[in-house]
């Protein structure tokens, strides 16, 4: 497993575009450093690859990743972001992908997308229609660009509508762990995203209000191992119980602008 | 592409991708009827695998454009996008009586096709058929627009006329529906079976007359008719009567009816019986049975049902009253007539175009105790038309209904009660 990801140099909150950001509660940039170094070093000791992108003066939401674009093979789709504060990371992440040797697509239409923070791979779901994409849409990335998307990389794309702002992009509010199970916040979803979620996994595990809050299903799963923001006991008893190892992170100030483990990370392959 | 009709204003949008695996298309409906619109489906296919995307053309509709708005932003975010309007493809006829593979089916509401950049009704609209297009010469156009577009069955197709295939470039006035019910709102709906009958009756009196009172009144060259499609059940239950008076009150235009009815009303003249049953006693003569053949054999001595009247043979009764009253109406005939009158036209095609010709003004039919002739006629008119059927058999109305004339109002009702009531209400 071969993830990105982006040094906090510059992180902060200096606008609002989600619940969580609020520009008079600004984190901590050395707490911020630690903690990132520290969700780095999990990922290296579980053996996962960091590849890093430099950070930018001025783009403090670029260490937010995920939402940098979507990898399929070798092709890296480029993101649309919504809010103007973030558009001006694509052209670094163009220019990283370009320069690491992937292809890159650019989405053709009117409308806005945001990568890996809305599109959630499910490469252990097999069966013989072959892949299967799950994909938000409502706050960052509009359902319009899940169409390119499918037809782009050939694969089913289900399309999910967000029903909470504070769970503004798909990774903060479902989590796919294997072919059958699947965390996932109950309040972040209406009943269609519900039903159609229950459709693709025979277990779906609630969590609670608390553990949204404390993004514990913004989690990054690689095999039985699960690295997350600190959660509750009864979450963790859950995990065990289905033979996964909780590897807990504390990311506290990168929770004050909305996002955790799994937004702090692109995969790569 | 956004409409205002008589019935409302609509916009018709489509939705692409896995929307049956999303539950977006689902979603999209419920969003349309919770928000206070409809929808009509134009079209969805399904894709033929997991992989393959599905496809919906929906038309939604409202009664307010406020409203619309409202319910299309909120389709958008659904990923709906407005369709673009597209011409109608026209393919030639392969030969005659041949419609091109794929035609364009019709029903019998308003409909419209987008051709050379404009939208032009769609003449003569009848369900069941397809939609021809003409070119019109420089000096037909009349500045009125470049083509002409008419419904035409299939038997009457030419080779190389060009049709309507597939449904892009075709739009649907689906508000008609609601939009025909005029004053008597109450029973618009479905079939009467349990109302108070009375006042149905009555209601539709008051339909007819105003209807009968704005034709006269209007400038046109040829106001807007009444049709009345009737059975024999009319004479068995002793009501020609009051058809007779209705049709010398002016309140039929055209009568359609089969050989039965006008054999029945000729024996009554002449024999004093229907189907044998005395209709002043209510009992079977002696030899009754063979009257309606004695009284056929009659006319077609004598030539013909007007030749009999002149000739004093016939002195009343419902053809008497259209001859005398210069009442146009069509015989039809079936495969179980006796005789038949000379008057019946037996070929069921030329009945057809006859019946089509004759339909040309009619805004309002009335169907009384036929079936057969109630859905036949029921197909060649266009929705538009307020239709009234009574028949004993609610299963009349509802295969009427259902073999399109949604718009029928129904009386489960014998044809004697009826047509007395009415009568008696239109004599008042």
């Amino acid at each position: 497993m071969r993830v990105l990801m982006c040094r906090p140099d510059y992180y902060t909150v200096d606008y609002e575009i989600n619940p969580w950001m609020h520009v008079r509660e600004k984190p901590d940039q050395a707490l911020a450093t630690v903690q990132w170094q520290a969700l780095h070093d999990t990922f290296t000791g579980l053996g996962i690859d960091v590849e890093l992108i430099e950070p930018v003066k001025g783009l403090p939401d670029m260490v937010f990743t995920a939402n940098g674009g979507l990898v399929s093979g070798n092709r890296f789709i480029l993101s649309l972001f919504r809010h103007e504060e973030r558009q001006g990371e694509a052209a670094y992440f163009e220019a990283w992908a370009n320069r690491s040797g992937f292809e890159t697509v650019r989405l053709s239409g009117d409308f806005f997308f945001e990568g890996e923070g809305d599109v959630l791979r499910l490469p252990f779901v097999t069966s013989s229609v072959g892949e299967t994409l799950v994909a938000g849409y409502r706050y960052r990335s509009e359902i319009r660009s899940h169409n390119q998307i499918s037809e782009l990389l050939g694969v089913r794309v289900v399309s999910i509508e967000l029903a909470s702002e504070h769970f503004y992009h798909l990774d903060t509010c479902f989590c796919p762990l294997n072919e059958k199970a699947a965390l996932y916040y109950p309040g972040a979803f209406d009943d269609y995203g519900k039903k159609v979620l229950s459709n693709i996994f025979e277990s779906l595990i609630a969590i609670g209000e608390q553990d949204a809050k404390s993004f514990c299903a913004n989690a990054v799963v690689r095999g039985k191992d699960v690295v997350m923001n600190p959660c509750s006991a009864a979450l963790k008893e859950q995990l065990k119980a289905l033979g996964f190892n909780t590897h807990e992170v504390e990311l506290s100030e990168f929770i004050k602008a909305g996002g955790s483990a799994k937004c702090l990370v692109l995969k790569l392959d | 592409m956004e409409k205002g009709g008589k019935g409302g204003h609509w916009e018709v949008i489509e939705l692409r991708g896995h929307i049956i695996d999303s539950l977006t298309l689902s979603k999209l409906f419920d969003e349309i009827i919770l928000r206070g619109g409809n929808y009509v489906s134009e079209e969805i296919s399904i894709g033929t695998s997991k992989l393959d995307p599905s496809y919906a053309r929906i038309r939604v509709e409202a009664t307010q454009k406020s409203l619309l708005d409202n319910i299309l932003v909120r389709l958008s975010e659904l990923g709906a996008v407005p369709v673009e309007s597209r011409e109608v493809q026209l393919v030639e006829s392969p030969g005659d009586g041949v419609f091109p593979e794929g035609f364009y089916s019709t029903t019998n509401l308003e409909t419209e096709v987008l051709v050379g950049g404009d939208w032009i009704g769609v003449e003569d609209i009848a369900m069941d058929s397809a939609i021809a297009v003409y070119k019109l010469n420089e000096s037909d156009s009349g500045g009125a627009g470049r083509y002409e577009a008419r419904a035409i069955k299939m038997k009457d197709v030419k080779k190389g006329e060009r049709c309507v295939v597939g449904s892009s470039g075709v739009r649907v006035n689906m508000q008609e529906r609601r939009a025909v019910s005029g004053t008597f709102e109450f029973m618009s709906s479905g079939v009467s079976s349990e109302k108070p009958m009375s006042t149905l009756i009555g209601g539709i009196a008051d339909e007819i007359k105003a209807f009968k009172e704005s034709a006269r009144a209007t400038e046109a060259q040829e106001p807007a008719k009444i049709l009345f499609v009737c059975g024999p059940a009319i004479v068995h239950t002793g009501s020609r009567d009051a058809l007779c008076c209705l049709i010398e009150k002016g309140y039929v235009d055209i009568l359609f009816a089969g050989n039965a009815l006008a054999t029945h009303d000729i024996e009554v003249s002449l024999y004093g019986t229907s189907l044998g049953v005395s209709m002043a006693e209510g009992v079977n003569v002696y030899e009754g049975h063979n009257h309606h053949l004695r009284a056929i054999n009659t006319v077609r001595r004598v030539g013909g049902i007007k030749e009999a009247i002149e000739q004093g043979i016939i002195k009343d009764g419902i053809m008497y009253s259209c001859i005398k009253n210069n009442v146009d109406f069509l015989l039809a005939g079936s495969i179980r007539d006796d005789g038949p009158l000379p008057e019946v036209v037996t070929d069921v095609l030329e009945a057809q175009d006859l019946m089509r010709e004759k339909l040309k003004g009619v805004k309002f039919a009335v169907m009384i105790s036929t079936m057969l002739h109630s859905i036949a006629v029921g197909n060649l008119l266009p929705a538009s038309v307020r239709t009234i059927c009574v028949d004993i058999d609610q299963s009349t109305i509802t295969k009427l209904s259902d073999r399109g004339t949604h718009q029928v109002t129904g009386l489960v009702l014998d044809a004697g009660t009826f047509l007395k009531e009415l009568c008696a209400r239109l004599s008042r």
